[in-house]
């Protein structure tokens, strides 16, 4: 891939082996182009990349497929980005709570491909450990399996699902350091790590960015390598979608 | 007849000591409210979280603890919170005793379905199709007709299926009923007041009888 007189997978490998650290989002998302695949760790809007989010935004980048678990809200995550129609394809597992997504979804203005949330994460997770495929037991039976391998094992069915094939993995971390390595904290963890593995390139933003050696590596989630590009992000909001509290 | 607290505290009776469940949105979160004492359980929540506590007092909310209904929650002591995959690992290794969840549909051999109305409503599946597919034992949670006053108890589901004869027992506001091998809505108990009559109209799949039917204890 050639941009003026640069090799911007040259650039890539500069900047993975050498030096992770940008300055923010936006020199994060610099090089996605439109029509990329993207993954973007969270669930629901626990422990989604925010900062990126906003400069993809800000960017202008457009015709995009996201795999994600879901969809943001109508003003919030991926919603921003579906409400400016960038997303030509969601690949998620639920999408409800979100008005103008199910709109563009019912009056086939968008393309969803609805998979099992176990698919979803295993799909990411044979992505990160280099294994084409997986067999799960999920959706045999229903329109999930349509047009599927499938296999039996043991007398139950299983259906071939494939790894998923992202050029950008988009993650948010707690905390991570300047080597690339990261800590999720409690259940904003969920597909942050897989996807982090699976990405061609991975970027992750971090609420506390340390120095090497800071972190305890018995506590780290994500090793380093599969982290290309880190950065400490800035003002985040945090949504709840469904604050519920005990008296 | 039950009100939906009713069917919460009928399925609570079903929660065996020492167990890992997972609960779905809706009546099935209310499960946890009644559960018996003595009856020691783990609540896992397919987002990433063994060991889900109550909600949150007003002080505590903290925005990347959630359950999968996306409310925040605590977690209790002896909690672990994990990644989707290992999640799912959880689930399909069969480490998760009794999956109770929601349903829009049932039928008489056990397929559910739960997760999209062509044309009208398309929410997406969830972590269901997972649970339904490897869970040990799995209770439907939901009312026994629909808002048109049409059956959700059919021979064969309409809706697109989440799952297929995975379905071991039915609670709704008006019985308790388990699914026959060989097929057919098996009557166990009736809710207080209501009548095998009142049931039978109820279902429009294959309703099985066998001698007297006990009302429910609550």
């Amino acid at each position: 891939m050639k941009r003026g007189n640069f090799d911007i997978d040259f650039i890539h490998q500069i900047i993975s082996m050498i030096y992770k650290l940008v300055t923010d989002a936006a020199a994060a998302v610099a090089d996605i182009t439109d029509g990329s695949t993207l993954m973007l760790g969270g669930f629901g809007l626990c422990g989604i990349p925010e900062n990126c989010i906003q400069a993809i935004l800000e960017k202008g980048t457009t015709n995009l497929t996201c795999i994600s678990n879901n969809a943001g809200v109508d003003d919030f995550g991926i919603g921003l980005l579906l409400q400016q129609k960038r997303v030509k394809k969601m690949i998620s597992s639920y999408v409800g709570e979100n008005e103008e997504f199910e709109r563009q979804l019912l009056s086939g203005e968008l393309e969803v491909e609805l998979i099992p949330q176990g698919t979803l994460a295993f799909r990411c997770m044979a992505a990160g450990y280099g294994m084409p495929a997986i067999y799960t037991p999920a959706g045999v039976g229903t329109e999930v399996a349509t047009g599927k391998e499938s296999r039996i094992f043991d007398g139950k069915e299983y259906l071939l699902e494939t790894a998923f094939n992202a050029d950008f993995a988009i993650v948010k971390a707690w905390k991570g350091d300047t080597d690339g390595n990261l800590i999720f904290k409690s259940t904003a963890r969920n597909f942050n790590p897989l996807m982090a593995m699976a990405g061609k390139i991975t970027i992750a933003e971090v609420e506390e960015l340390v120095e090497p050696g800071i972190l305890d590596p018995d506590q780290i989630h994500t090793p380093g390598i599969y982290v290309h590009r880190i950065f400490e992000g800035k003002n985040y909001e945090k949504r709840i979608e469904k604050r519920t509290t005990s008296k | 007849m039950l009100d939906k607290e009713g069917i919460a505290k009928r399925i609570a009776k079903e929660v065996k000591n020492n167990t890992y469940v997972n609960l779905g949105i809706g009546i099935p979160t209310l499960v946890a409210n009644y559960l018996h004492e003595g009856i020691n359980v783990c609540f896992q929540s397919e987002n990433g979280l063994l060991g889900v506590g109550h909600f949150p007092k007003e002080y505590a909310v903290d925005p990347d603890m959630i359950n999968a209904g996306k409310q925040t929650i605590t977690a209790l002591p002896g909690a672990s919170s994990f990644d989707s995959a290992m999640s799912f690992g959880m689930i399909h290794s069969k480490k998760i005793d009794l999956t109770i969840l929601g349903a829009m549909e049932v039928s008489e051999n056990g397929d559910i379905a739960n997760w999209k109305i062509p044309g009208k409503m398309v929410k997406g599946m969830g972590g269901a199709m997972d649970l339904v597919a490897s869970a040990k034992h799995i209770i439907v949670a939901m009312q026994h007709v629909n808002k048109a006053g049409e059956s959700k108890l059919l021979a064969k589901c309409d809706l697109p299926l989440t799952g297929k004869n995975c379905v071991k027992r039915i609670v709704t506001e008006l019985a308790v009923i388990d699914i026959a091998p060989e097929g057919g809505f098996v009557l166990i108990e009736r809710a207080p007041g209501v009548s095998i009559e009142q049931i039978k109209n109820a279902t429009a799949g294959k309703l099985l009888i066998h001698g007297d039917i006990p009302e429910m204890a609550l």
